[in-house]
């Protein structure tokens, strides 16, 4: 579904990544695991056209996508929910959810879609009238996911689901999302500090340093690879 | 007293033409970060738009003057959208001065345009709405005070609804706040800076109407002063809020109105700039505005 070739990113006179390839099959939970500055975020920046890539290219359902604005890619079916969340914290959880839907015009369909997010994440539709910005962190994550979920994709990108919320709700939200994986039939790639867990729901994994892929296999095997326990699994 | 209420009136109507211009500038400031200079000769084009039509819709009746009125808000909606388009748009992404510095450039392209293709000299702007004075005790309330306090309520009213009922825009809320973000949920950020300086012109051109009428003089360098004091208004309602703007305008017009009744009459063009002074140096954040780290 997603297949990343040789990709380069650079801020400036710093380059982010050198020549990142990666693939990630239909239905599949796909983990990107790295220290900080390795350039995960990066990564998904670049496959949801926030940031040009210097050289390579990106293919999306075998189309060339290398380039195209953020905005257009929503539209092909790729959402990608955002590094802190990225709420919109002046609208009611209501209003965001909608301008998830922001490209859809079919009103029943969008209706069926929050429905169906209101059922995935009850506490949002409790919610649905406050503003984004009252929300505690996990129901703001609860609500950046429910919001790319509203875009009816295809494919999803989540960058660091479980920063500073409770260790309760992250157990939560990542059941949630290995059943909008299985349920929903919506491939995923994931970007976790927490490699433990993140580990635990996807079938694959890629180890990511200093801009470079450095290992690629199953998530069981890496689970078992001394070299990623000791870097990233605390032993 | 009847003074007090005859000023109260005058101010208020004043009032309610800086804040349909302080609207445009919150606006824009909302979505680019960035004070649209330009945005007064934007207001002295609507008046000038008005003034051209006028002689072929008919003035002197409530129907023409609304159709006057529309076609002067549709002319600047569409020379705000075109600054955008050929000024500000290419420098999408440099830094706030340089995109500033343009609006100054633009700004004073457009008063010498203007000169050139209106003339310099100041013109008589004709009575488009129905002319009457009416005497509530001591008090004289003219008619066009009337229009214009109800035109600004009814396009305020309008702004609401657009800003917090239609897709279009509660999406330009969203850009406002976090435009990385909107662009993710598929939205155009472009198309939607577009829409924001066409709703914000339009309201500016409104402006140039009205004041057109309450001052019945127009020559091409007329938006300057009331631009600057709408600026004003802006910073202190809290810029980026649209209630704030609406506020400030109000206040800016109410203080202005009164001071030109005392002795102080003469320091009236001051007092503004006082009020801008103050507020910097006190409340940066303006009168409803939070205050908030810009992000990096």
């Amino acid at each position: 579904m997603l297949e990343v070739q040789d990709i380069s990113v650079g801020y400036g006179a710093i380059a982010a990544l050198h020549g990142v390839s990666l693939r990630v099959g239909a239905g599949e939970i796909v983990t990107l695991i790295g220290g900080n500055g390795a350039g995960k975020t990066t990564t998904l920046r670049a496959v949801s056209g926030l940031v040009k890539p210097r050289s390579g290219r990106i293919l999306f359902d075998g189309r060339d996508i290398t380039g195209w604005p953020a905005h257009r890619l929503v539209a092909a079916g790729l959402a990608h929910v955002p590094e802190g969340r990225m709420v919109f914290a002046n609208l009611t959880v209501l209003e965001n959810l909608r301008m998830g839907a922001y490209l859809r015009r079919d009103r029943a369909e969008v209706n069926r879609s929050l429905g169906h997010v209101y059922r995935v994440f009850p506490r949002l539709e409790e919610r649905q009238a406050q503003p984004a910005g009252t929300l505690s962190g996990g129901e703001q994550q609860m609500l950046a996911i429910g919001r790319a979920l509203m875009s009816k994709p295809r494919f999803l990108m989540l960058d660091e689901p479980s920063l500073g919320i409770a260790p309760l709700l992250v157990k939560s939200i990542f059941e949630r999302i290995v059943e909008i994986n299985r349920d929903d039939g919506i491939t995923i790639l994931l970007v976790e500090q927490n490699a433990n867990l993140a580990l635990r729901v996807s079938g694959r994994g890629y180890v990511l340093e200093t801009g470079r892929i450095t290992l690629a296999d199953t998530a069981a095997a890496l689970q078992d690879n001394p070299q990623v326990r000791g870097a990233y699994l605390g032993g | 007293m009847s003074e007090f209420l005859q000023q109260l009136l005058n101010g208020i109507s004043m009032g309610a033409i800086y804040a349909l211009i302080a609207l445009g500038y919150t606006m824009v400031y909302g979505v680019l970060r960035f004070i649209n200079f330009a945005h007064s000769d934007v207001f002295m084009v609507g008046s000038f738009a008005a003034f051209h039509v006028a002689p072929r819709l008919g003035s002197g009746a409530v129907a023409g003057g609304m159709a006057i009125l529309c076609v002067a808000m549709a002319a600047s909606a569409l020379l705000g959208m075109a600054i955008e388009k050929l000024a500000y748009k290419p420098l999408r992404g440099r830094s706030t001065l340089t995109v500033l510095i343009t609006a100054i450039g633009v700004s004073l392209l457009l008063q010498n345009v203007g000169q050139k293709v209106f003339g310099a000299e100041p013109k008589a702007f004709p009575a488009i709405f129905p002319s009457r004075t009416f005497h509530l005790g001591t008090v004289v309330v003219n008619s066009t005070q009337l229009v214009t306090i109800a035109t600004t309520l009814l396009l305020l009213a309008a702004l609401h609804v657009v800003v917090h009922h239609t897709r279009v825009g509660i999406a330009m809320r969203a850009v406002s706040f976090n435009a990385t973000a909107a662009s993710l949920v598929g939205i155009n950020n472009d198309r939607i800076i577009s829409f924001t300086f066409a709703l914000g012109s339009a309201l500016a051109g409104a402006g140039g109407v009205l004041y057109a009428l309450n001052y019945p003089s127009i020559d091409p360098l007329m938006g300057t002063l009331p631009g600057l004091k709408a600026f004003v208004a802006a910073v202190l309602g809290g810029i980026g809020n649209l209630a704030g703007a609406a506020l400030g305008g109000l206040v800016i017009g109410l203080v202005e109105t009164f001071v030109s009744g005392t002795r102080l009459s003469t320091y009236r063009d001051a007092i503004a700039f006082g009020i801008l002074i103050a507020i910097l140096l006190f409340r940066p954040a303006g009168l409803l505005g939070r205050d908030r780290v810009e992000k990096v």
